[in-house]
């Protein structure tokens, strides 16, 4: 690991410290972060596996409907039964906060409806097939939205688990150890300081008393 | 209020005018591609949009997938599921797990 750019001072060093306590809380929250995100993303994209089968399945069913009505029908007819909507599907997109992940909560209702009538043509010019194709897709409808809504959330999640799992990664394997490799050069060069001082003062204290008392000429002249 | 839109070719989506969603007919490749952009600068917060044409025009639902509004929500076609939805889901749980560990369930 690549150790940090800094010189190896005391107040370096306490700076050090402090953001290597920093980086380890983070990671710490992050870590935490991820793994919850990771356990509520899997029971919605396990809803959203479902409710997408669900959807394909009613929405071939839907189809197979409508092929048979356009078979029976002509074009101009089809087209001329259903351009003009009885209803009306409006939409409130709210906003919902799953561990800081903005997700959309879609609900709506339909306007201009009474009871079942849903067919916004008269019976006369169309078939019975097409009354058939039209409930069906009524009846998709509230699925198509929950499957919006659980789709776009697993997307906006999945995209914040991944940006989260790499900023633990980072702290992990690169912050932190070069936090801890920068800390301990620095303390093994202040150290190494703190001994070459200690010996160049014993140093000098011997040279001092021998200046002062002679030891070596006194050592030389006993017999 | 928000607004739904379905996107696809015409014989797909005719049926969806009558429950009151916005059709928005696409033809070609370039056509969806203007007419996506420009659904989604119009504020439909949900846009529907069949397997075929979708598979078309990938990169440019891409660009919104990690944006809040719109969700492009992929259906199948009149021709039938192509399991390119399914690929999206897949994708997701592959990006946020790194595997697709669900995949046993089907």
């Amino acid at each position: 690991m690549a150790r940090l750019n800094v010189n190896p001072t005391r107040m370096v060093l306490t700076n050090l410290k402090k953001r290597l306590r920093t980086a380890r809380r983070g990671h710490k929250l992050l870590k935490d972060k991820r793994d919850e995100l990771m356990k509520k993303f899997l029971g919605i994209v396990k809803e959203n596996r479902k409710e997408r089968q669900i959807v394909e399945k009613m929405m071939s069913d839907v189809y197979s409907r409508f092929i048979m009505a356009r078979a029976l029908m002509s074009d101009t007819h089809l087209e001329e039964a259903l351009i003009f909507p009885k209803q009306k599907i409006t939409l409130k997109a709210s906003s919902k906060n799953i561990m800081s992940v903005e997700v959309p909560v879609f609900e709506f209702s339909t306007e201009g409806q009474t009871g079942d009538d849903i067919f916004p043509y008269g019976f006369a010019t169309t078939s019975g097939e097409l009354d058939g194709a039209m409930m069906a897709l009524q009846k998709v409808t509230p699925h198509l939205l929950k499957l919006a809504e659980l789709e776009k959330t697993a997307q906006l999640m999945a995209d914040e688990i991944e940006k989260t799992r790499r900023r633990v990664n980072a702290l992990e394997y690169v912050m932190i150890p070069n936090l801890e490799e920068t800390i301990k050069y620095i303390v093994m060069k202040l150290d190494e300081n703190e001994r070459g001082n200690l010996t160049r003062l014993m140093k000098v204290k011997d040279m001092m008393l021998e200046e002062a008392h002679h030891y070596k000429e006194r050592m030389a002249q006993q017999p | 209020m928000h607004k739904i839109a379905v996107m696809g070719d015409k014989d797909s989506i005719l049926g969806f005018k009558a429950i009151g969603f916005d059709i928005y007919p696409t033809n070609n490749k370039n056509e969806a591609a203007s007419t996506l952009h420009s659904l989604a600068d119009d504020g439909y917060a949900l846009i529907y949009i069949t397997e075929n044409s979708a598979s078309e025009i990938m990169d440019e639902i891409s660009k919104y997938r990690n944006r809040y509004f719109p969700a492009i929500i992929l259906i199948p076609g009149s021709t039938g599921s192509l399991g390119i939805g399914m690929k999206f889901v897949k994708e997701s749980i592959e990006k946020a797990v790194g595997a697709d560990i669900l995949a046993q369930d089907d």
